[in-house]
């Protein structure tokens, strides 16, 4: 077995039966961590302890006692997510020396499934962006060719796993932050539908939006995992009271009758000609597969960014209001020149450490939120966001997924993008409105642009049904049967 | 068009404080942005409640029973200054 290019379920699999060892494996992964970390800044922390806590699992394994279904596998954490003993620091500078009294539930049920937490990944801080490019401790950059950006906001997560150091990670998608960055990294991620995966333990960036979920090199891999974190949480109030299907045993790729919606709306003149050929080559292949494929309409799509970034920035600058400088985060020095009141206090200790799109987001957000424009901004897209939900839960009265691309156009360039906010945020165009409407939705890896940048393909399904996300995905996977890996592995 | 004024009253109201560049740098970025999202006002949305939860499920709730949860040393460990069991902070002049 080829350890960095294996599948998760491989891995399992030869450390249960004692083929390799689960530290063989953590070892492995290190190692291609210490090779291609300094160039891709993946990581922003490694787990020092994931050599020991594989050693304890192979003394488990050696007396016969249960491992789980993710035993000895390797999975990168975003750094967004509080991890109990491991420095978590959403890539901010506030956050520079935080070390999480807990840890997220989903990630105690990936210690209990028997994974290896081995490191943190980089992201945009806070997850406010679109390429990875917003970090504090510098920004990542994309396996299949480092001048490119990996996407973001989990661009570490998605350049550690197609970079053979993790073969699974977790991102988190707010408004598509882990659908974007697996299309750029030609890798698999999916949003799960809201609620199904515990909030508890992920750092707040909009909490009406924010999903966790796998990032991973294949379907099955994806639905291993997704069933091992998803699950009611007394932790959290929103998590679905709803049973978790064991999705990768319930695999079905008979697509016969499977009624696929492409809205036109998601193939309109900004659709760039290489992914709109990708996105034709994934419809040919359900047509073959036995889909009936149908074209619909969603007039509100062309809605959705301004919805989304007015929703987010308002949510966000009411949770980012719990960074005050007393009880943990940075503050800044008063030793000199003292505050002249209490929110002197705050302001320079927050001006100092978030960093300016973070700023850009708040001060929006709390503009849209302020007497005077609460009724024009904030309120006016909640409107329209139940609006533009009405329309996707009609969608799914008649069709059982739609299909369409996850961005415009592959990766970009590292900065061709970062110094104009509303390009950046338009790269959100085909993401957003699953996040608005809670809906799940999967990206593919679909093919590649000529210049070698992969290009992934979206499916998306209504509340609850992610194994319709995890069946398509499975029959273009095999259809399509990429077996390129960057040239790092 | 946002003033760098209305930048900086927003800015107070976030509790952020912005060097002269960057209150500059804001009201020109927020205002382009804001003229994008001005399409949202054409979308007739009389009589629609807001949606402010995707899935509208009932919450649930938890039992409202105490469970230890870690203790002061845990609670101040990330505490940019402590003493004894307290958190400090600097003086506030006014």
């Amino acid at each position: 077995m080829q350890i960095l290019t294996a599948s998760l379920s491989e891995i399992a699999q030869a450390v249960r039966s004692r083929k390799v060892s689960a530290r063989e494996v953590v070892l492995a992964h290190l190692a291609q961590i210490e090779k291609c970390n300094p160039r891709l800044n993946a990581f922003i922390t490694i787990n020092h302890a994931a050599e020991k806590q594989a050693l304890e699992l192979d003394e488990r394994i050696a007396k016969g006692l249960e491992a789980g279904p993710l035993a000895g596998v390797p999975v990168a954490i975003k750094d967004q997510i509080c991890t109990r003993g491991i420095k978590t620091t959403a890539a901010s500078k506030m956050l520079h020396n935080f070390i999480p009294p807990y840890s997220a539930t989903l990630v105690e049920k990936l210690e209990q499934a028997g994974a290896v937490i081995i490191g943190k990944t980089n992201q945009d801080e806070f997850a406010m962006g679109s390429s990875t490019e917003t970090s504090a401790y510098g920004l990542a950059r994309n396996p299949w060719n480092s001048d490119y950006v990996p996407g973001g906001s989990s661009g570490g997560s998605a350049v550690a796993v197609a970079g053979g150091m993790s073969p699974a990670a977790i991102g988190t998608d707010t408004g598509g932050s882990i659908r974007q960055p697996a299309s750029f990294c030609g890798i698999v991620g999916i949003k799960p539908t809201y609620g199904r995966v515990s909030r508890y333990g992920v750092i707040a960036f909009a909490s009406s939006l924010d999903q966790a979920g796998p990032m991973t090199r294949t379907v099955l891999d994806a639905a291993i995992v997704l069933e091992n974190i998803s699950g009611l949480d007394a932790k959290d109030s929103t998590s679905a009271n709803q049973h978790v299907p064991a999705w990768s045993r319930s695999l079905n790729k008979s697509l016969k009758g499977l009624r696929v919606g492409l809205p036109k709306e998601y193939f309109a003149t900004e659709l760039g000609s290489e992914t709109r050929k990708v996105i034709e080559g994934a419809i040919d292949i359900l047509r073959l597969s036995g889909a009936e494929l149908t074209e619909i309409s969603l007039p509100l799509t062309q809605m959705a960014v301004p919805v989304y970034y007015l929703v987010a920035t308002s949510e966000a600058s009411s949770n980012l209001a719990r960074y005050d400088g007393v009880r943990y985060g940075y503050r800044a020095n008063f030793s000199e020149m003292p505050a002249e009141d209490l929110a002197e206090f705050y302001c320079r200790s927050r001006g100092e450490a978030f960093g300016v799109e973070v700023k850009r987001r708040i001060i929006l957000g709390t503009y849209a939120l302020s007497s005077g424009y609460y009724e024009d901004y904030y309120k006016k897209a909640s409107q329209v966001r139940r609006l533009l939900r009405d329309q996707y839960v009609e969608a799914f009265k008649k069709c059982d997924v739609l299909l369409g691309p996850v961005t415009t156009t592959p990766a970009f360039k590292i900065g061709c993008k970062s110094t104009d906010p509303v390009e950046m945020y338009l790269n959100d165009i085909y993401t957003t409105s699953a996040n608005l409407t809670g809906i799940p939705g999967i990206s593919i890896p679909g093919g590649f642009a000529a210049n070698g940048m992969p290009i992934g393909v979206q499916i998306l399904g209504g509340h609850f049904q992610e194994q319709l996300l995890f069946n398509v995905g499975a029959v273009l996977e095999e259809a399509l049967s990429l077996k390129e890996f960057p040239n790092v592995l | 068009m946002i003033s760098e004024q209305e930048v900086a009253r927003v800015a107070y109201l976030a509790r952020l404080s912005l060097s002269p560049e960057e209150s500059k740098s804001l009201s020109i970025q927020l205002s382009h942005i804001l003229e994008h999202f001005e399409k949202v006002q054409g979308v007739d949305t009389s009589g629609v409640a807001p949606l402010i939860t995707p899935t509208e499920i009932e919450p649930h709730w938890r039992d409202d029973r105490v469970e230890p949860e870690g203790n002061a040393t845990t609670a101040l460990a990330n505490a940019p200054e402590a003493m004894g069991n307290l958190f400090k902070v600097p003086p506030v002049v006014g």
